[in-house]
């Protein structure tokens, strides 16, 4: 028996992700994989799979899902709202809950409520054809499954596997907002005037339609620089946070290149990461300076946190 | 040697050498590059080299800039120094069809054509990177008469093969992408083939290239063997 899910709508941007893929960049491939990983590992654990497992990253509207086969569990993580469509009833799902789902039954992810990403996991796991060890979908650089491109409507997704363990799982989680970004400076941040290091920790940027997997561009006071507007084209790691030559910033985000000319005013701390990706264009985002100390305590205490969540469900 | 190491951000070392682009710096960066390949340190998850600068990023659940930067400095290089360097011959055709750029080239390098294509073909490369768009290699250097600006206006589709010159550097375009070098031939060999999983990739960083000269007849028939 072939278990898979018909998809009725694609949604904006659906693909499969996982942790990525490592170890490539000097030969010009990207890290990629889930942009949020809390709630990217999170929807993993509610559904009883591997940590690593691949999953159904969406943004804004998400798909629209029709089951054909055994009874197999599934959970939403992020803020997220969907409904569960069972013989003709509907029934609000709520995220952070594992459902049991059967043939005929479908599920519709609505949108993701004032964020951008969320994740569906998939009891048992999906049956993908991986690229150097990650499904990880890059739709600039077409790598991954499904031919490095996004799910279209009509296709169908096939599980691997069928949990034994189906029970209920749950967790309370709700995802904070956070109000500034901390930001590490970036070996560039003498190229800019004085006036500019100001507007960039001081003033509110808004983020552009243009943001997606690969940057999360911003618009505000120009950061202007007085030294060089390019550089020799180095390494670049998601965070990174470039100014080029019309003064507004462009955070690297996981598609982001293997290498950039633009020089770097900043670096994302890593605890910060997660809550960044999900901060919807239109919005407003201020950065606060960190020393590297701080940053690394604090990501420790947001990983122990994201293990006690882990071991919650 | 490395200039400097400070950190980048809080999950990679930034590895200075300098601000210059010449082989010798380069040769450096290649040089801890592969040591640190070698070492196959778990908690590292990417190394970068690029023409003066090595990125490396690490795994902040497992390791932390000290540890990382510690361990790059104390690298063994002399003993990792890498004395056999692939060499690697990429055959290119210069037809008509594929020398988009061939006029631009004579004009601004006032020479013509027999003499650009011979200043090309005789020289040795050196691969400084690869990046940009996935395999592309940046091979250095090209002599002093041989250097051209950017297109004016980039190209939003440039062939998939084409080998094309910019300042010092040729490059060789492993898809079809947008792109502003000047375009010299087209080569047959598949130099990033994405369908393996294992070296996709025919010229990696550090890598000695020549290129050699084919005619139409040769790159038709180049992949029937």
């Amino acid at each position: 028996m072939i278990n898979n899910f018909e998809i009725i709508r694609a949604g904006v941007n659906t693909t499969f992700q996982d942790q990525g893929r490592s170890n490539l960049y000097h030969i010009g491939i990207p890290f990629s994989g889930a942009m949020d990983n809390r709630n990217y590992s999170l929807a993993n654990k509610l559904t009883g799979n591997k940590l690593t497992s691949p999953v159904i990253e969406f943004a804004y509207q998400g798909p629209h899902l029709k089951y054909t086969g055994e009874k197999i569990n599934i959970a939403v993580t992020g803020d997220v709202v969907f409904k569960i469509i069972k013989s003709g009833t509907e029934i609000d799902g709520n995220c952070y809950e594992s459902y049991q789902i059967e043939s005929g039954d479908q599920i519709n992810l609505i949108s993701t409520n004032k964020s951008v990403y969320g994740y569906l996991a998939i009891g048992g796991g999906l049956d993908l054809k991986l690229q150097w060890n990650s499904c990880s979908i890059n739709t600039k650089a077409n790598i991954g499954s499904n031919d490095g491109k996004k799910l279209e409507n009509g296709q169908k997704i096939n599980i691997l596997n069928i949990n034994s363990d189906q029970t209920k799982k749950k967790t309370s989680y709700i995802n904070s907002k956070v109000e500034n970004i901390r930001v590490i400076k970036g070996p560039n941040f003498d190229y800019f005037s004085e006036e500019g290091k100001k507007i960039f920790f001081e003033k509110e940027f808004t983020v552009s339609k243009l943001s997606d997997r690969m940057g999360m561009r911003l618009e505000g006071s120009k950061i202007e620089n007085i030294v060089n507007t390019n550089i020799k084209s180095e390494g670049l790691i998601k965070g990174v946070i470039q100014v080029p030559a019309d003064g507004n910033p462009i955070i690297m985000l996981s598609d982001h290149g293997t290498v950039g000319g633009y020089p770097k005013i900043g670096v994302v701390a890593s605890v910060d990461y997660d809550r960044l990706v999900q901060i919807s264009p239109g919005s407003k985002i201020k950065f606060k300076e960190i020393n590297l100390s701080d940053a690394e305590t604090l990501f420790k205490l947001y990983e122990m946190e994201t293990q006690n969540l882990l071991l919650q469900i | 040697m490395i200039k400097n190491i400070s950190n980048l951000g809080d999950a990679a070392v930034y590895c200075d050498f300098g601000t210059e682009v010449n082989k010798s710096v380069n040769s450096e960066v290649i040089k801890y590059f592969k040591a640190l390949k070698k070492e196959n340190v778990e908690s590292i998850n990417n190394l970068t080299p690029s023409y003066n600068k090595l990125i490396v990023s690490y795994d902040l659940r497992k390791t932390n800039f000290k540890e990382v930067k510690k361990l790059i400095e104390n690298l063994n290089i002399n003993e990792t120094q890498d004395k056999n360097n692939t060499k690697i011959e990429i055959p290119v055709c210069c037809d008509d069809q594929f020398s988009l750029d061939i006029k631009r080239l004579e004009e601004k390098l006032k020479i013509n054509r027999d003499k650009i294509l011979k200043n090309f073909f005789r020289k040795e490369y050196f691969c400084y990177m690869t990046g940009f768009i996935a395999g592309m290699p940046f091979l250095g250097d090209l002599d002093e008469n041989m250097r051209v600006p950017r297109l004016e206006t980039p190209r939003v589709k440039v062939p998939k093969g084409s080998v094309a010159l910019t300042e010092q550097f040729a490059n060789i375009y492993t898809f079809e992408s947008p792109g502003g070098w000047n375009i010299i031939g087209n080569t047959p060999l598949d130099i990033f083939d994405n369908s393996k999983e294992v070296e996709p990739n025919v010229i990696n960083p550090g890598d000695t290239v020549v290129f050699k000269q084919i005619n139409i007849e040769e790159y038709n028939s180049y992949n029937d063997k």
